[in-house]
């Protein structure tokens, strides 16, 4: 049945292929608003939107931020250090206390799976997932998708390859459901101990060897390696791991076509990916982290005053 | 009842109709120095290509031809019900200091425009703005009018003007569908 979506976006996994377009169409225009000397649309005016952060992130922050001021949004950020969450308040009474300063809409990162859908059943505002837990990121989904999609006019029959520590990556589920929603053939490349057990229910290829997943893919999507994950036994080593698995020049030229190549960052040079490859001519990178404000952009539009469009397009009304 | 529809323009008519509408736009600027025609998502880009090549044919110049999408600036997103679509916006040179003359295919409330105004006075400071439309069809919400007008039409309010450009209809031609006498 319908994913009860208009209000909220929590995840990719419960969009249809229709809405995923529809906030890429939408964002794909967007682009043009950062360009301009005033970088401003007034779209928002007067809607008041609070960045929830119980996990430390910069990129995805500073994104969302420039997103809601580009369309004229008020804007509070919370950092879990800051706030009173430390002194023991819940997600929910933290969440309620801001709505009852009259706020619009939350996006929120948290360290649990399933926190955004928890807190979207429980206030009015609308909820954007920032991360949640190793479940979803679905705004990151969305940009990787926006951008692929950009550089090969369509996503349908392209084979996207996700490398690198899938197991702990809400950035690689996204990707995966979104990816196959519209029709692109997925793949993960990684060490076995770093790939979920059950992967392939996913619908996805599994490359054991990164040679492989560059003679079969179209582009390369190279997931940070945390490195706390070696401490915690996963790899042997980081150099081990760029022995192996780390997306090198070298690897590159013997590929059958070009490829191309994103990661979500922040990078480990010379970990999963050599500096030559990131700032090399196939890169776009930083074509990811310029979408991410458009797809941003987009989602804040869609769901400003509890858009029943989502839903709606999922039905397939137009 | 069936609603009654009657033909406004035909093809020959808004052909005739643009050639008149590029001459009163080139008279009004004093030539096509610094001129600039902005066309508004979506009829009104076509029609402001149609008059810049009779521009071209006239004057030997190409005009820079802008597209502006305004949905971002529209004053009823809040009451609209679902998102809609947003186009694109391209303004090809600055407009700083130039003469920009607006386009659209109907003007009706005068809403558009005032987001138009909005919008373009975020990409700069034009010497001056103007506005030409293919219809007037009255009813203005706000204080704006067209400095050039292609056909006059008096529209009551549940009236509808649709505008058929070839470009994206298939055909040229306007029609006012007036509704059912009750």
């Amino acid at each position: 049945m319908t994913a009860p979506l208009g209000k909220d976006l929590l995840g990719l996994e419960h969009l249809s292929a229709d809405q995923i377009n529809l906030i890429l169409d939408t964002a794909e225009p967007l682009r043009e608003i950062s360009e301009r000397a005033i970088k401003k649309v007034p779209t928002l005016r007067g809607a008041t939107i609070v960045n929830l952060f119980f996990e430390a992130s910069t990129r995805t922050r500073i994104s969302f931020e420039f997103a809601e001021k580009r369309m004229s949004a008020d804007t509070v950020n919370v950092a879990v250090s800051a706030s009173s969450v430390s002194k023991g308040e819940t997600l929910v009474d933290t969440a309620k206390n801001l709505e009852a300063m009259k706020i619009d809409m939350v996006v929120m990162r948290h360290g649990s799976s399933g926190a955004a859908k928890f807190l979207a059943e429980r206030i009015e505002s609308n909820v954007i997932n920032a991360g949640d837990g190793m479940h979803e990121h679905p705004t990151q989904g969305l940009l990787d998708m926006l951008t692929l999609r950009q550089r090969f006019g369509t996503l349908a029959g392209k084979k996207i390859c996700i490398c690198g520590d899938v197991l702990h990556s809400r950035v690689a589920r996204s990707n995966i459901w979104g990816l196959t929603k519209l029709g692109a053939e997925v793949a993960v490349c990684g060490p076995r101990s770093l790939l979920p057990s059950a992967i392939e229910e996913m619908g996805v290829t599994v490359f054991s060897r990164i040679e492989q997943a560059i003679e079969w893919a179209d582009a390369l999507n190279v997931l940070r390696l945390q490195l706390e994950r070696m401490q915690a036994g996963y790899i042997p080593s980081l150099r081990e791991y760029n022995r192996v698995f780390g997306v090198t020049r070298e690897r590159l030229e013997r590929a059958p076509r070009d490829i191309l190549i994103l990661h979500p960052g922040p990078m480990n040079r010379g970990v999963e990916i050599d500096s030559d490859v990131a700032d090399g001519p196939h890169s776009v990178i930083l074509e990811q982290v310029t979408n991410g404000v458009a797809v941003r952009m987009a989602v804040l539009y869609l769901l400003a005053g509890n858009s029943p469009q989502l839903a709606d397009a999922a039905k397939g009304v137009a | 009842m069936a609603n009654t529809s009657s033909i406004v323009l035909t093809a020959r008519a808004l052909e005739r109709t643009v050639l008149r509408m590029a001459d009163e736009i080139v008279e009004r600027n004093d030539g096509t120095d610094n001129l600039v025609l902005v066309g508004i998502q979506r009829r009104g880009v076509q029609i402001a290509a149609r008059i810049a090549a009779v521009i071209k044919t006239r004057e030997q110049i190409d005009i820079p031809i802008g597209a502006l999408d305004i949905t971002l600036y529209r004053d009823d997103l809040q009451t609209v019900g679902p998102r809609p679509v947003v186009g694109k916006t391209h303004l090809p040179v600055s407009i700083e200091g130039a003469r920009v003359v607006i386009v659209d295919d109907v003007l009706f409330t005068g809403r558009t425009i005032r987001a138009a105004l909005d919008e373009l006075a975020d990409f700069g400071r034009p010497a001056r703005v103007g506005l030409a439309v293919l219809i007037d069809r009255g009813g203005r919400e706000l204080p704006i009018q067209p400095d050039v007008v292609g056909k006059l039409v008096e529209a009551p309010p549940g009236a509808r003007v649709d505008v058929f450009i070839t470009e994206l209809d298939g055909r040229d031609e306007v029609v006012l569908d007036l509704p059912a006498a009750q």
